[in-house]
């Protein structure tokens, strides 16, 4: 079954078209990489599904229901968690506090919403600093931080933005056990990275774009052997 | 101790009138108690949620309104105003949420003011309900005494304490705060911003509108100039909270004693009375460029400079 | 319509748009402020106070024109603006506080502490620079003897609009065609693109908060002949600018001339067709339905800057 289906999207700012009619499906318990060159409008794919900005063309679809055109706030609640690329603690509050604020989406009590928290710092490997303010994190832990957050509104999918950019290699793998144990909570995962490496490792499949549109879509194997894809991408990344 | 400190400070204001305070002094305390609640209620909005308001003077002259104009033209006793202000203020408000909570950070400040202007001219040029710039006037007021004064608005005081720390370690607090923290991640983290921000706007606005129909009610005397005051009202309501301590539970009474305080002793300073706006400028100044987060949110900032000086 | 209902009409159409020009020239000098260093600056309406009481000085001590007094208020203004930003307004912007705010209410207070030594100085009383010409005026029957209605056109109010016009026109020239005008163009729209091609950013902040100022100091000037004076106008402009500057969208220099010939236009019709006591109201009526309405100049700048790429 499709968790969620991206239909025909558009995105246009002003005149230039950051998406052009976009289409690809992520199935319930996979991974799906998202792919491509600096400014190929991943971001901006992100910003549609998860309603910051309405598509100027298509419609996206949750669970066989129509979630483009709703607000942010409202297609968390249906189930779509995200995290930033720029990551966007809140700021003043310790790390604990943060989590806590986004556990309150699904229960009203202080004390669930800590132990839902608690549990979610826990898995994420927070514990140790929960009680640090959120501003003054390393930058690592501020990755996981977005992590830990968009997990306690206890989503369905999960979006995660260039969670690996700038780790080291040690908290890499950290982050991708994390990665491979909340798949294995059911949840469905759409990912932007560049870390090819880690992105052919652990998706189920990979959609890359460029420019905007839609340059394939595959396994991480066919993906690998695209010659299109290749050229515009991996031979860039590779080289640089 | 620090669990008892609230009940210790309620107390202790309590059994103050006991010690036969001269009538000025119970003025004093009296505006700063109401100035207390006034701060609470707008750090609600302005410290917790991040929404800077420079139109706080809306509510407070909706509140006062409110009770003059049933006095006025219902002939009910004024202290009816207290409780029917709360209808009117959260209508108020959320109108004026409507409209200002689309705009972000300073033009959300900016939007407030120029509503708070709106109402004052509005209630100058209805002369046939609020009288103009004749104001209203209470006939007599119900005590001459201000003991019971007093009391009302420490107990307005103690429920606004209660309420605020109620709200800010809740669910709506956290909300609160995710909202001033950033708004784009609280809104993809599932929070309703436009709704949460609007309840802020209505709690504060009903606190300090309820201190608006407190004054009518202690002063006896209102008009559009006092009550929709920019620099009086909504300024001096910013400037408690600056100088007290922003997003703090005791910020606002710190700094309504210190503005009282401060504008008593400038008003009876002979050639300095007319200069009060300057020292509060020049004060407001110093507080943002030294102690952004206020006295009680610098706290530890405070402390430190101190030592230092003192080493030195 | 009848022919008295026209000519006021026309009448209320004529002193609007004269009045629009001088309060474009006001919103000019904040657009160009919050368009290059993305602050508000609520003591635009003070300093244009300042101003005032300087050619007001200028004119009853040593009898110079208003009208000339530009050359000495502008460039004055000019000097305390660079002393504001630079001494006050740019600390402020480095220090981490909980309510970003924070530097609108300090020129909160920067504008309380100018009003209130203005009173100081001057006490409240209004004041008045008595020009000779500041009732003469231009009537239509006079240049078209059958004319079926009659208009008048005040000079102080023209010269003052024409003024107004000169100024603009200048702005728009050194904003367009000098280095100069372009770093601060570049400045404006992207603050980091600028630094990288090696435009000195903290200059250009410092030389526009000055030249803000100097530009709704010389729409002081512009109004002192043909208005009174007292301390505490100040903040009924600060308002008029940020009205003008919603208007017309954000940094947006054309967008504040538009907004400010809508102001005025919008004033005047709410003054003869609802009383004097009410234009402000109309005033904000008009800021009111623009948010609501028209939130597009105002919303896309900040979405864009929160959300990222």
């Amino acid at each position: 079954m499709a968790m969620l289906e991206v239909k025909g999207v558009s995105r246009f700012f002003g005149g230039l078209a950051a998406l052009t009619d976009i289409s690809f499906g992520v199935e319930k318990g996979d991974i799906l990489g998202l792919i491509g060159p600096n400014g190929a409008g991943k971001t901006t794919m992100f910003n549609v599904v998860n309603g910051f900005y309405p598509p100027s063309k298509g419609e996206v679809y949750f669970k066989q229901k129509k979630i483009s055109g709703l607000k942010p706030h409202q297609i968390c609640k249906m189930g779509i968690a995200r995290t930033f690329q720029v990551v966007k603690p809140l700021q003043r509050m310790s790390v604990l506090d943060n989590v806590i604020a986004s556990a309150f989406l699904r229960v009203k009590t202080r004390t669930r919403a800590e132990e839902i928290a608690l549990d979610t710092i826990k898995f994420t490997g927070l514990l140790d600093d929960r009680d640090v303010i959120s501003k003054g994190l390393p930058l690592g832990k501020r990755k996981k931080l977005e992590i830990a957050r968009a997990l306690a509104t206890q989503p369905e999918m999960l979006l995660l933005d260039e969670s690996f950019a700038g780790l080291n290699p040690a908290e890499l793998d950290e982050s991708i056990g994390i990665i491979r144990r909340i798949k294995e909570r059911g949840i469905t995962i759409m990912i932007i990275e560049h870390h090819m490496k880690v992105i052919m490792a652990i998706s189920d499949k990979i959609v890359v774009l460029s420019y905007g549109q839609k340059l394939a879509e595959g396994t991480p194997k066919e993906i690998g052997n695209n010659p299109l894809v290749v050229e515009a991408y991996l031979g860039e990344a590779e080289s640089a | 101790m620090r669990k008892a400190l609230p009940l210790i400070i309620a107390g202790l204001l309590a059994v103050l009138p006991l010690l036969g305070l001269s009538s000025y002094w119970m003025h004093i305390l009296i505006l700063v108690i109401m100035w207390s609640v006034i701060g609470m209620a707008w750090n609600l909005l302005g410290g917790y949620c991040g929404q800077v308001s420079f139109g706080h003077a809306a509510f407070f002259g909706v509140g006062a309104y409110t009770a003059g104009i049933l006095y006025n033209k219902a002939h009910l006793s004024a202290w009816w105003g207290m409780p029917l202000s709360i209808v009117f203020v959260t209508i108020v408000a959320l109108i004026i949420g409507y409209i200002c909570l689309r705009l972000r950070g300073p033009f959300f400040a900016l939007g407030t003011l120029a509503i708070g202007v709106i109402l004052r001219v509005t209630a100058e040029n209805l002369t046939g309900i609020t009288e103009g710039d004749l104001g209203i006037m209470l006939q007599e007021r119900t005590w001459i005494d201000k003991t019971w004064y007093f009391y009302i608005v420490l107990a307005l005081a103690v429920v606004t304490f209660i309420a605020v720390k109620m709200i800010i370690e809740s669910k709506l607090g956290y909300y609160f705060v995710a909202i001033r923290e950033d708004q784009d991640a609280a809104e993809s983290l599932g929070i309703n911003t436009t709704l949460y921000k609007t309840v802020a706007l209505s709690l504060s606005a009903v606190f300090t509108g309820l201190a608006g129909a407190f004054y009518m009610n202690y002063m006896g005397y209102i008009d559009p100039k006092i009550v929709f005051a920019l620099h009086d009202i909504s300024i001096v309501t910013i400037m408690v909270v600056m100088v007290g301590g922003v997003a703090t539970y005791w910020g606002p009474f710190v700094g309504a004693i210190i503005m009282v305080f401060l504008a008593e002793i400038i008003r009876t300073i002979p050639k300095l009375g007319a200069a009060h706006h300057t020292f509060f400028g020049i004060l407001l100044i110093v507080i943002i460029i030294f102690l952004p987060n206020g006295i009680v949110g610098d706290l530890p900032k405070l402390k430190k400079l101190l030592r230092i000086g003192k080493a030195a | 319509m009848t022919s008295v209902q026209l000519e006021v009409l026309l009448q209320t159409l004529i002193s609007g748009l004269l009045l629009g020009g001088l309060y474009a020239l006001i919103g000019i000098g904040m657009t160009l402020i919050m368009g290059v260093m993305k602050i508000i600056n609520l003591a635009h309406g003070e300093l244009m106070m300042v101003a005032m009481y300087i050619a007001y000085v200028l004119f009853s001590s040593f009898h110079i024109d208003p009208y000339l007094s530009i050359l000495i208020a502008a460039p004055a203004l000019f000097g305390l603006g660079v002393l504001l930003q630079k001494y006050l307004i740019n600390p402020v912007l480095k220090v981490e506080a909980i309510i970003p705010e924070n530097q609108v209410i300090l020129t909160v207070g920067i504008g309380m502490v100018l009003a209130n030594i203005a009173t100081i100085i001057f006490s409240s009383d209004y004041k008045t620079t008595p020009v000779e010409y500041a009732t003469k005026a231009w009537y239509l029957s006079d240049y078209w003897r059958e004319s079926p209605i009659e208009l008048s056109l005040s000079m102080p109010w023209s010269v003052s609009f024409c003024v107004a016009l000169v100024i603009t026109a200048s702005l728009w020239f050194f904003l367009t065609k000098t280095d100069m005008g372009k770093s601060i163009r570049a400045t404006a729209q992207d603050k980091d693109a600028a630094l990288l091609m090696g435009v000195n950013v903290e200059r250009m902040r410092v030389f526009t908060f000055g030249l803000g100022s100097a530009l709704v100091g010389s729409a002081g000037c512009l109004f002192i002949p043909i208005y009174y004076l007292y301390p505490d106008l100040g903040g009924q402009f600060t308002l008029i600018a940020f009205v003008i500057t919603i208007l017309g969208g954000l940094g947006s220099t054309v967008g504040a001339i538009v907004g400010g010939l809508i102001l005025g236009v919008f004033e005047s019709l709410t003054a003869t067709y609802a009383g004097m006591g009410w234009a402000p109201v109309g005033r904000f009526m008009i800021f009111v339905a623009a948010l609501i309405f028209v939130p597009g100049g105002i919303m896309s700048l900040f979405k864009k800057r929160r959300l990222g790429k």
